[in-house]
């Protein structure tokens, strides 16, 4: 039900590299899941809302005061690479500038 | 005396009130015991032994001297390694987060600290909460306390082997489909799910937000009353999280339950459940019906569709929770030389274990434009009726009753190969996240193997004293919950 050239697609999209056993692996047990998943279409649905939560929340906000949170320390401590209070990155763009 | 190993949270506060023992010697004993039996139940993936003992004692100094202390204080605790501790490690048993320091703490453990519970180790589960054996931690896998050759079940397996060992009286888990009141029911103790934002997802590493819930294993009904109790209540730092305080669950547990309805699901007692866990729950509904309670037989049509409904919603929440994982702020990053783009996926094929690949990607094809209408609302839609299931349930019925799993702990590696067949082991618990309402597992009697069975309750949103309420008669009428496993 999701060939090869499917998985690579959302994987690709997942920002997974998979190796083709992998790619071939995950097809077939994916496969079997989806498959799975089909009897929802089984049930008459045509007048339900869907259900995305158990709460029925909107708009939880808070004041819009200033309160203590992380220093940039803190924030940085886990970081792979950072340098100068940033987090540290390969390049994103690659210098040429539009055409 | 009772062995201290075999004391629940409750006797060892009083004992420490009238002076028969001292935090330390508690804490000592729960680490000697740690020490001695967890090289064969691997419940723990850190343990910290010289703060815990530092703690107990300053604890008994302050009572010494007169002061007051929490409400559990100098007991230990265990916390499932997806609860953000401070400066100390914290990985989802992932090599995703190796090494992972939170520069916080999450509300649990504040709630924790301010009761003076003494925090002694993280526990072992399945990588990301995926999982319901504990076989999918990256580090190793837990063993059942009651047959070492069995899965304790997933994914908080650690804590509730921790807590069925001895280790500790208290552990906190979480749930996403069950995965506290299935591990608590393969471990023969007692473990409740909240009604859904009772208990804040503050510091919980993210899976199902919709469906998360921190929730407590403990030795019995009482303790789980007393632990939930501690860690409830509204935070502001959790826009989920209910806004009302914890109930106070103790003050109500002996009040009597009068003539209570527990309804019988027929959907929960179809095929596939093994016949001892059909013979036990059996057997427990005539202690209910011996104790006054009315027995009502009900009908949940749709929760045959609770295992496919949930691996659409909760796989397509994990895909979006998992996507802070990129290698950047925290967590691992590749040393492959790479391009941004490359970076983000080498890092996460390199950080994920199999089974959290699988749900990202299920999770990121349900959402997925084409795909999006016919998987994940469509799964939503069947969501709500299960909900309006529940829903008319009540108009009868004060709580249903039904078996926490179909089979008892199964071997490792039994259903590794199978991610399918793995799932179904949650079929009874997942209904109770997909509704959000509190479900409890507790100890029913052991099958014919000598493995505990455990039976499921469940009662409206909120519901949680009646929930408890009902639990703790049917535990005063029988023993399975003083029964300990031979290590």
């Amino acid at each position: 039900m999701i060939d090869e050239k499917e998985v690579m697609q959302v994987a690709e999209l997942a920002r997974l590299k998979l190796s083709p056993e992998e790619i071939r692996r995950f097809a077939s047990q994916l496969s079997q899941i989806l498959d799975y998943i089909r009897q929802l279409n089984e049930v008459d649905t045509s007048s339900v809302e869907p259900m995305s939560h158990p709460l029925d929340l909107t708009n939880v906000f808070r004041e819009d005061a200033v309160k203590p949170s992380l220093t940039a320390e803190e924030a940085l401590a886990n970081a792979p690479e950072k340098r100068g209070g940033f987090f540290l990155v390969p390049q994103v763009l690659d210098g040429t500038g539009p055409e | 005396m009772k062995p201290v190993h075999t004391q629940t949270a409750s006797e060892l506060l009083e004992a420490q009130e009238s002076r028969r023992m001292t935090a330390e010697e508690i804490v000592r004993a729960s680490l000697d015991r740690i020490e001695r039996l967890d090289g064969s139940v691997k419940a723990f993936v850190s343990v910290r032994a010289k703060e815990a003992l530092s703690e107990a004692r300053s604890i008994d100094e302050r009572r010494a001297r007169g002061e007051r202390v929490g409400r559990l204080a100098g007991i230990p605790v265990a916390l499932k390694d997806n609860i953000c501790t401070r400066g100390w490690e914290t990985t989802c048993c992932s090599k995703m987060l190796k090494n992972f320091r939170p520069p916080y703490d999450a509300t649990v453990v504040e709630k924790l600290r301010g009761a003076d519970a003494i925090l002694v180790g993280k526990t072992n589960m399945d990588e990301f909460a995926f999982g319901s054996s504990t076989e999918n931690s990256a580090f190793f896998t837990t063993r059942n306390p009651w047959d070492l050759e069995r899965v304790p079940g997933g994914s908080s397996g650690g804590s509730a082997a921790a807590v069925a060992a001895g280790f500790v009286p208290l552990a906190f888990g979480s749930e996403t489909g069950g995965s506290v009141r299935q591990p608590a029911g393969f471990c023969g103790v007692v473990g409740v799910k909240p009604t859904y934002g009772l208990v804040s997802r503050y510091g919980l590493i993210a899976f199902g937000s919709s469906l998360d819930q921190i929730s407590p294993v403990a030795r019995d009904v009482r303790d789980a009353a007393l632990l939930l109790g501690v860690a409830g209540g509204h935070d502001e730092r959790d826009s989920t999280s209910i806004d009302a305080p914890a109930g106070d669950y103790l003050a109500e547990l002996d009040r009597p339950t009068g003539k209570m309805r527990l309804g019988i699901a027929r959907e929960y007692f179809g095929e596939g459940i093994e016949p001892d866990v059909r013979k036990r729950i059996l057997d427990a509904v005539e202690v209910f019906r011996k104790l006054g309670f009315e027995i009502t037989e009900i009908s949940l049509p749709h929760s045959r569709y609770a295992v496919a409904v949930y691996y659409v919603a909760a796989v397509a929440e994990a895909s979006s929770n998992l996507a802070r994982f990129d290698g950047v702020h925290y967590g691992h990053r590749t040393s492959e030389k790479t391009d941004m783009v490359d970076m983000y996926s080498v890092s996460r094929e390199e950080g994920f274990g199999d089974e959290a690949k699988r749900r990202i990607m299920l999770g990121t094809y349900v959402l997925s434009r084409g795909y999006y209408d016919a998987y994940y609302l469509k799964a939503l839609k069947v969501r709500r009726r299960m909900k309006e299931d529940f829903d008319r349930a009540w108009e009868t019925v004060d709580a249903v009753l039904c078996p926490t799993s179909p089979t008892t702990a199964f071997k490792v590696g039994a259903r590794a190969d199978d991610p399918l067949s793995m799932y179904l082991s949650d079929v009874f618990t997942i209904p109770a996240n997909l509704a959000g309402i509190p479900g409890i597992s507790i100890p029913c009697g052991f099958d014919g193997r000598g493995l505990p069975v455990g039976m499921e309750i469940m009662t409206p949103s909120g519901e949680e004293s009646r929930l408890f309420r009902i639990a703790r008669a049917y535990e005063q009428a029988t023993e399975f919950h003083l029964r300990c496993p031979e290590l």
